[in-house]
Order: C-alpha cells, then sequence, then structure tokens
C-alpha cells in the first residue's frame, strides 16, 4: 500500500500535469472519489490500531485538504484561461452596421410648434383651437375689423359665402375664448389660416398661426413685453434681445411688432438677418377696449394682451430652411432631417 | 412711399442727424422704415467743371480733347462725348474720384466705378466728365439732361463747386411703411409731423397765402354734389393765363427722390401737393367743360369711358364720375377724362380736391382694373379738412412759379364735416394700462406736439381732424408709449391668480398618435385643406359618394384650390407618389389634419371639421404593418376592448380584397387597406402602396388615459395548442371570437401559430393552429377545468364548421 505522502506526491504530479478541466475532474475522483485512494486508506483504518486511528485519521484529512486546495487553484486557473480564450474568440467588429427602429421623425413645424406649447404651457396658458372654416363674424368684425377695411378684400380672404370664409388669422380664436366669460384667461390657440397668396417660396395659402392671448384685471403693456420677451429667450437662447416697435392691427392698441436680435450673428448684421442684426418675429398689443366689449368684457375693468405668431417663419428661422414650399413636399429625405 | 430727407428738413430744419439714428428713431416711434439709399453713393471728387477749349483727337476721330477748369487747375479730359462745347459747366470726376455707373444706364455697380488718370489713344486723360447715367441716375428724374452724352449745368453754378450738390444728390431716400390707420402719414408733411415730435424739433409746415386776383371762381364753375354719400366734399379753385413751363428744379429733384417724373409746372404741381399734403388734386381744362358745371354723379351700368391714358373703362352704377352739364370727364379719385385732359394749349385751368369715399374709391378701381397714384392715397379715406389746404397750396404754387394767375375764392360744396374728437386725459389710468409713470408734464408734452390740444382744467383733449385714428383712451395710450419710447416701458410679467397650463384632452391624444406613428416608423406630413375637384375621379368615388359632397371655396387661386377636402387620401397619396417619384425607398408617412364635412350644401352653418389620423407607406411592410401601427395607438389611450375588421368596408380606392373598416365596440372608427391599384396608376405609382384613417373624434370620445394595475399573476399558466382544418371563407377573426366568447373567466391569452393552405389540406379549406393559455389569479387551475374549457371552445368552433385535426 502506498502511503499519504506517495499518494499525495503522485496526485499533484496529476494535477500538474492535467491540461483539461475532464482531467482534473478525473484526479478528483482518483484520489478523493469514493473509490477514490485516500478513501481506500479511510476503509484500511479498521486495520489501525484503535490509538492510532485518530492521528492517521487527521493526517489522512489533512492530506485531502492538501489536494483539495491544488485542485481547487488549478481549476480556478484553467477555467480562467479558458474565459480569457473564449472572450479573445469572441471579438466583433463595433463599426458594423447599427440595427435600428427606423423610428419616424415629426415635422418641423410640429417641433416648432411643441417648442412653443411648452414655454407657455409652463406659463400657465392653456393651449387650444378653434374652426379652421369661420364666421366672417369671428374673424373680422369681432376684432374691429369694419366691413369697409383692405384686409377683408377678396384678394386676401377666401370665402365660401359671404358669412363664411376660412380663416385668415387665428385671432378669432381670441374671441371665441372670451365669449365662454371664463376669466382670467391665458390662452394659446395654434391652427392653420389661410390667405390667396399664390405658392412660393416664401408664401403658402395655407399656413399655421400660434395666437397668444392674456385677459385679467391689471394687466399692462409692462406684462405683454415681458412675457414675449421671456418667450423669445426661451426659444432662441438666453442672450435674446427683444425690441419692441409700434406697429397697428386693428384688434389691439397700443400695437407693436417684436424683433429678436439674430441668433445666428447675436446683433452683429449677417446674411441670415440681412445685415440688419434684428428679424421680425410676431405681432402683439394690448387687446383693444372695443374688442373686449364685443365679447362681453368690461374694459374699465380688464385689460388684455395678445400676439400672433407665425409658425412657419420661426420653423423657416430656427432649422435655415429657404423654401416653404419643402414644409407641404413631405419628401422623406426633408423630414428625416428633424 | 419714399421721400427724401431733405424734403423733411424743411419742415423740420433743426433736424441733425445721420442716416441710421434717423432710420432707427423713426422706426422705434412708429413711423417704420424699410430702408434708405444715399443719392451720393459712391460719387467721390466730382466738380463743376468749365471747358475751356476742345481739339480733335490726332489718332481717333470719335474723341475730342478737352481742357477744364475744375476751379483750382485747369485739367486735360479726353472723351468721346460729341455734346460738349467750349463754355459749358460740366460735372467733371477727378482723378482718383468714383462715380456710381456706367454711361449706359444698367445695374449700378456695388462699389461704383473708380476713375483714374490714363491715357486714351496716347493722349493723357486726367479725370472724366459725367453723364446723369454716371451719377447713379436718369433722365426721368434728370429731364434737362441730354439723351446722350454729358451732363450740362446751367449757367448759375460756380466753376470748382461740388457737383453733386450742384445736382441735389446730398440727399438720402427713405422709404417707409406706413400703417393702414395712419392716413395723414402718406405725405411729407405728416411724416415730417412725427418726425418733429421724435426729435423734439420745431414743426415748421408751409404758410399758405394765396394772391388771388378779383374775379371770383364762382363765375367760372358751379358745383354739384349728387351722391353725397360717395364725396364728402368737393373744392373747386380756378386758375387763368396758364403758362406752361418746366417745374423749378427744387420742385423737380423732391418728386423725382420720391420716384415721380416730373412733367411740367402745372402737372409737378398737382403732384407735388399730393404727396407734400396727402390729398390727390385733379387739373381739368375748363374749356372742355361745358356748362361751367360739375357734377358728382355715379355712373350708370355699361357706360363706357375713356381715361386720359386712351384706354376704354367699362363702368357700372358704384362708381362715382365727375360729370360736366353734358358728359363724364373724368372717373372720380382714379383718372380724369382724355375729353378734358390739360394739353400745352391750356389757357384757364379747373383745380379739383374732393374727399371721395374710400371703400368705394378702393372696390371700384378694382372692378375697374386701374388703380393710380391717387386712388391708393383715396382708397384709405382722407380728411374732408385737408383739401381746401391743399388746394390752395397749389393755388400758392402757381403763383408763384408764375404758371398762372388764381381767381378769387373757392368753390366748396361738402356734407356736414367732421368735428374733432374730444378724448378724456387720464394720465394715471394711461399709467396703469401701460405699467409705467410717466409725469403728466411729459405726456402733455408728447401730445401737443401731434398737435392734441390739452385741457388741463377739465381734463380733455382735442385730436386734429387729420389724426382719424385717434378715437378712445386706449389710442391715446398708444401715443404717449411712442413717444416716451416702447423701450423704456420696463417689462414685467402678468401678477394675478396662477393658472394651470395645460393641453386639451383632444390635444394629448394627437400628441399620442405622433409618438406611436413615429415609433412605427411613420414621418410626419402635412398637406393643404383644399383640392381640386378632379380628386373624386382619381380616387374612383362613386357619383353618389358622400365624399363628393365638398364646400366649395368662392375665390380659389384655382381650380386646384377650389373645394376643402372630405378625405386626406388625395394628399397622403401625393405625397407618397412625390417620394416614389424621386425614387425614395420605403416611404412611410403619417398626417394629423383636418376634413370639412358639410351638414347641408351650400354651406349655411359652420362645416364639421374632423380630425383625421391618416398613415400611408410603400416598400416594406404589408395590410398588417398598418394593422399593428392601429392596434399600438389605441391600446397606448387606453382602448383595449376588441377590435373588429370588417371586410365589407366598401371602399372603391382599396383593393376589394384587401381592406377592413376598424370598429370598435360597435362603431366604424377608420379603415385601412391597400390602394387599388387602378388608383396607383391614377397617381402614377407603379407600387403597392397602403393607406389607413383614423377618424380622431371617434377615437377621442372612447380614449383615456386612466390605468389600474391588477396584479401579476402568482400561479401557474397551463397552454393546449388545436389545430383546425378551416373553410376558406372563415376569417381567424371568427376564430378568436369563439375563443374569446367561450373560454370563460380563466382565458388568459391565445395565439394564431400556424396558418396552412395546400397539398396536405383539402380542397377549399385552410389549417389554422392556435395557443390558447389559461391562469386563474387564485388558483393552480386542475385538468378539470382546462378540458372544460377547451370543450366549450371546440364545440363552438365545430358549430362555425371547423374540424379539429388530432
Amino acid at each position: 500500500m502506498k502511503t499519504l505522502e506517495e499518494i499525495k506526491k503522485e496526485a499533484l504530479e496529476q494535477i500538474a500535469s492535467s491540461d483539461a478541466l475532464e482531467k482534473l475532474n478525473e484526479v478528483r475522483v482518483n484520489f478523493l472519489g469514493k473509490k477514490g485512494e485516500l478513501t481506500a486508506v479511510l476503509k484500511s483504518m479498521k486495520d489501525v490500531a484503535p490509538e492510532d486511528r485518530p492521528k492517521v485519521g487527521q493526517m489522512v484529512n489533512e492530506t485531502r485538504e492538501e489536494i483539495e486546495k491544488v485542485l481547487e487553484e488549478a481549476k480556478n486557473k484553467m477555467e480562467a484561461a479558458l474565459r480569457e480564450a473564449k472572450l479573445k474568440s469572441e471579438v466583433i467588429d463595433v463599426t458594423l452596421p447599427a440595427k435600428k427602429n427606423n423610428v419616424g421623425h415629426r415635422h418641423p413645424n410640429t417641433i416648432a410648434l411643441e417648442e412653443v406649447e411648452r414655454i407657455f404651457v409652463g406659463m400657465g396658458y392653456e393651449v387650444m383651437e378653434g374652426p379652421e372654416i369661420e364666421k366672417d363674424y369671428y374673424n373680422f368684425e369681432a376684432l374691429n375689423i369694419p366691413a369697409d377695411h383692405p384686409a377683408k378684400d377678396e384678394q386676401d380672404t377666401f370665402y365660401i359665402n359671404s358669412d363664411i370664409l376660412l380663416r385668415t388669422q387665428t385671432s378669432p380664436c381670441q374671441v371665441r375664448e372670451m365669449e365662454k366669460g371664463k376669466l382670467p384667461i391665458r390662452m394659446l390657440a395654434p391652427g392653420r389660416v389661410f390667405r390667396a397668396d399664390e405658392v412660393d417660396a416664401t408664401h403658402s395659402p395655407c399656413f399655421n398661426q400660434i395666437e397668444g392671448m392674456v385677459v385679467d384685471k391689471n394687466i399692462t403693456f409692462a406684462d405683454l413685453k415681458g412675457t414675449l420677451a421671456e418667450f423669445a429667450r426661451q426659444l432662441f437662447g438666453e442672450d435674446t434681445k427683444v425690441k419692441f416697435r409700434p406697429h397697428h392691427f386693428p384688434f389691439t392698441e397700443p400695437s407693436a411688432e417684436m424683433d429678436v436680435s439674430c441668433f445666428k450673428c447675436g446683433g452683429k448684421g449677417c446674411r441670415f438677418c440681412k445685415g440688419e442684426g434684428w428679424i421680425e418675429i410676431l405681432g402683439c398689443g394690448m387687446v383693444h377696449p372695443k374688442v373686449l366689449k364685443m365679447s362681453g368684457i368690461d374694459p374699465q375693468e380688464y385689460s388684455g394682451f395678445a400676439f400672433g405668431v407665425g409658425l412657419e417663419r420661426i420653423t423657416l428661422l430656427k432649422y435655415e430652411i429657404d423654401d416653404m414650399r419643402l414644409l407641404y413636399e413631405n419628401d422623406i429625405r426633408f423630414l428625416k432631417q428633424f | 412711399m419714399n421721400t427724401a430727407l431733405s424734403w423733411i428738413k424743411a419742415y423740420v430744419p433743426e433736424l441733425d442727424v445721420t442716416d441710421h439714428e434717423y432710420f432707427d428713431a423713426m422706426t422705434l416711434s412708429g413711423t417704420k422704415c424699410e430702408g434708405f439709399t444715399r443719392l451720393d453713393k459712391n460719387l467721390e471728387k466730382i466738380v463743376v467743371g468749365q471747358i475751356l477749349s476742345i481739339e480733335r483727337h490726332p489718332d481717333a476721330d470719335k474723341l475730342i480733347i478737352c481742357q477744364v477748369n475744375v476751379g483750382t487747375e485747369t485739367v486735360q479730359i479726353v472723351t468721346g462725348a460729341n455734346n460738349v462745347k467750349v463754355g459749358d459747366k460740366v460735372p467733371v470726376v477727378l482723378d482718383g474720384g468714383r462715380v456710381a455707373g456706367g454711361h449706359d444706364g444698367g445695374p449700378l455697380p456695388e462699389e461704383g466705378i473708380k476713375i483714374k488718370a490714363g491715357k486714351l489713344r496716347g493722349i493723357p486723360s486726367n479725370g472724366m466728365m459725367c453723364s446723369i447715367e454716371e451719377l447713379g441716375s436718369d433722365r426721368n428724374f434728370y429731364p434737362e439732361a441730354p439723351e446722350e452724352g454729358i451732363y450740362i449745368f446751367g449757367d448759375d453754378v460756380e466753376v470748382g463747386s461740388d457737383a453733386v450738390e450742384a445736382l441735389g444728390l446730398h440727399d438720402t431716400v427713405f422709404e417707409y411703411e406706413v400703417t393702414s390707420n395712419r392716413v395723414d402719414c402718406f405725405s411729407v408733411l405728416g411724416i415730417a409731423r412725427e418726425v418733429a415730435a421724435t426729435f423734439r424739433k420745431p414743426f415748421i409746415p408751409p404758410v399758405v397765402t394765396v394772391k388771388e386776383n378779383n374775379e371770383k371762381a364762382a363765375d367760372y364753375i358751379s358745383v354739384k354734389v349728387q351722391d353725397e354719400d360717395l364725396c364728402s366734399r368737393y373744392c373747386a379753385r380756378i386758375c387763368t393765363n396758364i403758362k406752361i413751363a418746366p417745374s423749378p428744379k427744387w420742385m423737380q429733384r423732391r418728386l423725382s427722390a420720391q420716384g415721380i417724373r416730373p412733367i411740367n409746372n402745372l402737372v409737378d404741381i398737382t403732384n407735388y401737393v399730393m404727396l407734400e399734403y396727402g390729398q390727390p388734386m385733379h387739373a381739368y381744362d375748363l374749356d372742355t367743360v361745358s356748362g361751367n358745371q360739375i357734377i358728382v354723379r355715379r355712373a350708370k351700368d355699361g357706360d363706357t369711358f375713356r381715361t386720359l391714358d386712351g384706354q376704354d373703362r367699362n363702368l357700372d352704377s358704384e362708381v362715382l364720375m365727375i360729370c360736366d352739364a353734358e358728359k363724364e370727364i373724368g372717373i372720380a379719385g382714379i383718372m380724369g377724362g382724355e375729353n378734358s385732359m390739360i394739353t400745352d394749349h391750356v389757357n384757364t385751368v379747373l383745380f379739383e380736391a374732393a374727399t371721395f369715399n374710400g371703400a368705394n374709391i378702393r372696390k371700384a378701381s378694382k372692378r375697374i382694373g386701374l388703380r393710380t397714384d391717387a386712388s391708393g392715397i383715396f382708397e384709405k379715406g382722407l380728411d374732408p379738412h385737408n383739401a381746401e389746404e391743399a388746394i390752395n397750396r397749389a393755388c400758392q404754387l402757381m403763383q408763384e412759379l408764375g404758371a398762372g394767375d388764381v381767381v378769387g375764392s373757392m368753390v366748396d360744396v361738402h356734407a356736414p364735416m367732421k368735428e374733432e374728437v374730444q378724448i378724456p386725459f387720464e394720465p394715471e389710468r394711461i399709467n396703469k394700462f401701460l405699467g409705467t409713470d410717466i409725469s403728466q408734464a411729459d405726456m402733455v408734452t408728447y401730445l401737443k406736439k401731434i398737435e392734441i390740444k390739452v385741457d388741463e382744467d377739465k381734463m380733455m383733449l382735442t385730436c386734429p381732424t387729420f389724426r382719424q385714428d385717434l378715437l378712445s383712451f386706449a389710442d391715446i395710450a398708444e401715443e404717449v408709449a411712442r413717444f416716451y419710447g416702447y423701450d423704456k416701458i420696463p417689462t414685467t410679467l402678468p401678477s394675478g391668480a396662477a393658472t394651470a397650463g395645460k393641453l386639451t384632452f383632444k390635444l394629448r391624444i394627437e400628441q399620442k398618435a405622433r409618438e406611436i406613428a413615429e415609433f412605427c416608423g411613420f414621418s410626419q406630413g402635412t398637406t393643404y385643406s383644399f383640392e381640386s375637384p378632379k380628386v373624386f375621379d382619381k380616387l374612383l368615388l362613386a357619383e353618389d359618394d358622400k365624399l363628393r359632397q365638398a364646400i366649395t371655396i368662392s375665390n380659389p387661386l384655382g381650380e386646384d384650390f377650389s373645394i376643402m377636402r372630405t378625405s386626406t387620401l388625395n394628399g397622403m397619396l401625393t405625397s407618397l407618389a412625390t417620394n416614389y417619384n424621386r425614387r425614395n425607398k420605403d416611404v412611410r408617412l403619417y398626417e394629423l389634419g383636418n376634413v370639412y364635412l358639410a351638414d347641408k350644401l351650400p354651406l349655411t352653418e359652420l362645416p364639421d371639421e374632423r380630425m383625421q389620423f391618416t398613415l400611408g407607406f410603400y416598400g416594406d411592410g404589408d395590410f398588417y404593418t398598418l394593422k399593428g401601427v392601429i392596434e399600438e395607438f389605441l391600446e397606448s389611450i387606453g382602448m383595449k376592448k376588441r377590435l373588429e375588421y370588417d371586410p365589407k368596408a366598401g371602399k372603391n380606392f382599396l383593393h376589394p380584397g384587401r381592406q377592413a373598416n376598424v370598429c370598435y365596440d360597435g362603431e366604424i372608427i377608420g379603415y385601412l387597406g391597400e390602394v387599388h391599384p387602378a388608383v396607383c396608376d391614377n397617381y402614377d405609382m407603379s407600387t403597392r402602396a397602403y393607406i389607413a384613417v383614423l377618424d380622431m373624434p371617434m377615437i377621442v370620445s372612447q380614449a383615456t388615459f386612466d390605468r389600474k394595475y391588477t396584479g401579476i399573476a402568482r400561479f401557474p399558466a397551463v397552454s393546449r395548442d388545436i389545430s383546425m382544418t378551416v373553410p376558406k371563407n372563415i376569417l381567424v377573426g371568427e376564430i378568436e371570437k369563439v375563443i374569446e366568447q367561450r373560454g370563460g373567466k380563466i382565458l388568459e391569452h391565445y395565439q394564431l401559430f400556424d396558418i396552412y393552405e395546400g397539398d396536405q389540406i383539402k380542397e377549399g379549406f385552410k389549417s389554422v393552429a392556435y395557443s390558447i393559455t389559461f391562469r386563474a389569479q387564485d388558483r393552480t387551475l386542475e385538468e378539470a377545468d382546462i378540458t372544460g374549457a377547451m370543450k366549450k371552445i371546440l364545440n363552438g368552433l365545430e358549430a362555425i364548421g371547423i374540424e379539429l385535426r388530432q
């Protein structure tokens, strides 16, 4: 019979010469398994003198632990080497094409509109809509545009009949909102409008406006300026400056047009702003007392401001699109850029 | 409107600002400047020279050599011009100077043309004599200039002086955009008044005094206004002993800067006064006015009239005419007649300054098809008070320029004239409205500067009649704001109670539609709301199809844009076709846009505007791709009931075997299908295309964003597979309906995993296989539960003619 030393030596040699996990396993079975050599030693304990048994048992256990330890180490080492080899063999070409879901793209008008909506919703405005085919009363009369006003001429307005027309502006939404009789009002009304302009790079007979209106007690022209300056900063950047020029709209008084400092050149003057440093963005003003009155609001108690933005104007400026027709062609190569 | 700054300065003599300062300040006070042009742009080192001698060029027949005295020296200049002679005073650009353009009068180069000393055919030339074109102008504005050759001054200019000055070109022409409410600013005086107020300088309008003879105008002419509704005032004055001659240079320059060609003293005076006062004038040869009578009345339908440009015009009974005792002699406010026009032989002139109804002039000029400078001003609606001032100014100029003698007094016919408007002066309310703190004294200063009378005792404002736009408190607030400066008004945010910002529910659903469509690969398009009535045939719609009941635009841009769309199909198909014809591959588009459905035609009430969610594509994908998008969308907005697809949708424009209505809870909410190949042909697409349209109002009424958690099942599920032989005409939807109805509470899920038609299956049948999953929320299912449920399902299937396969 082999001595424990011999068994150990033999086991360690076999472990050292193992080159695969299966071989290590064989070593384990041969030496430590139920029919293994160490087990055989334990089985032969009955031949050992009783007083020596604890000592021999301890020796056998020590040998077993030693072999197990070396075996474990060898196994770990071998597994690590195997993983290493596997990883090495699994290198991929990370520059191969991506597997995309091919998500669709939003229309640039919508992206710009959502931006504007986000800003005003944040300031407590409710977004609403009005009819695109509208009554003459809402589009003109209730907005202080009397029957003989040049803006009512056929060349600008599409008529269905003498009472019904395609709205030329989103301003009728002001009237419809005021007529509901719920005050205060903070509303934003985007939508399609129509004007009899032939299609070209800067005109479309069908385009979008965004109307805004606030009516409350103590609303001032200063509030109008502050609100729209904040809007411009959020839309075009923190450093954007605004300029208010007097203008005329029948339904606001005082009226103004707002320019923003050119966001391309910062106001120095460039091709983009035609050298002026400023870009015209919107029309605005204090709601005309006559308009308030016609919609059942007492102008002595309440005041308000309103503004109208051309959505396409913002879209074209923001994304540097040079031809309005692109917005209605729906060429996928155009849409994919947004 | 374009006006030379020098003309403005004639009334605001203390004005001393740069072009840019003027541009900015006027724009900020409400007289918007669109741009400005310096008339002396690129004109450098140009003086008045006098030709001392002329000799022939030894080597060139067409050139001459001139010795020219330019004040400080005599320079030799070689020229090809043949209109100069010794003693002529001419503009000379010296060596190193610059002119605006070439002698051909072509477009002016941005940097002008530099002039350097050089040799012409071997003879030194140290400068250039200039034509009017080289100075950047033309004979329209300088009628005295020769058709070809060097500009020659009159004798009154000094040799060596600034030739540009002598021509009146040291000036800037500003272009103004005047808003429609400021009729008074369509005049030089109106703008000058604003200039004076903006820069706080004195405003000095012309002093109008007429030296008249002892005769009476009423002895020459009587005026009768028959249609007072269209003519609120008619002023007439007479000038005799007319001497037609060119008008003085200063008047010619002012007119030409404004773009009006000088003609002769009489014509120029009427134009000058029109520009200066904003009151169009007309001059008639009194000898052509029969009966010494002017009658202002409407024309008759069907009348024709020859205007002074020689054109015959068709009139109607809403066109106002100026007539004499026998005939029509002018279209009021638009153009005079050929029969009464001024000729060089005129002896006595009738001046007319009238106020016509603006809206009528606008409409008449449009119907007649004739828009003139005069009608453009009249149509804004003029102040009757201005007519008298203007006609007197014209007579003053006639007399001062020696163009004729002014007959005493004016014939003046008018309706009661509008009184000055009074508005309470409320400084505190103005400040509260503007959000400012402007002193009453400052407000008074601003208002007085624009000729509003302020009574601080009664706190009452009286507005001049030429300011027809000043009617109420807000108008006064604007005047204060303008001259205080919009830029000085503070910026604040509205105080008041907070409000909740939000989108309407409908808009939130639309937002979801966009998200899902894009997630599924569809890009957003947008198309016009109007289209051609021809699209109905293109879409193969039946003659009686309701979609043909479209609202018609009475004044469309053309037939292609003449009806309001009743479906979004044409827009989508046109967009797909555009992409297809540009060879874009695999295009998927969606649109959210309204259709307009009339309850009754012709329209009496506003139509039903229905938002449509339209999806369309060609290339990769099929019918079921669209079905997938629809279901993803509806699930995302909480519409989780079973959708039914009814293949009997009856859409002519879709493939008869590949179309379905989409039904939810028993109602049709939209449809989808493959586009009929004939329709594809009509849109020049030789590919299969698919389209789906969802009616958003139907969907919005059923959608919800409410969600409730139901607990994740803890007990195991059990699956059973069934394989069936199904008659071909039975849709899998019918099988699913049976499984759903009969599976009981423990039915969790079912899935089609195989469908097959072919060899092993008997004729007229298909093989269909489903995996059905059962689960209970509260216990582990027992075999009996499953067998029971399966048995019910199988019985149901057998009842509709389906055989089980073993």
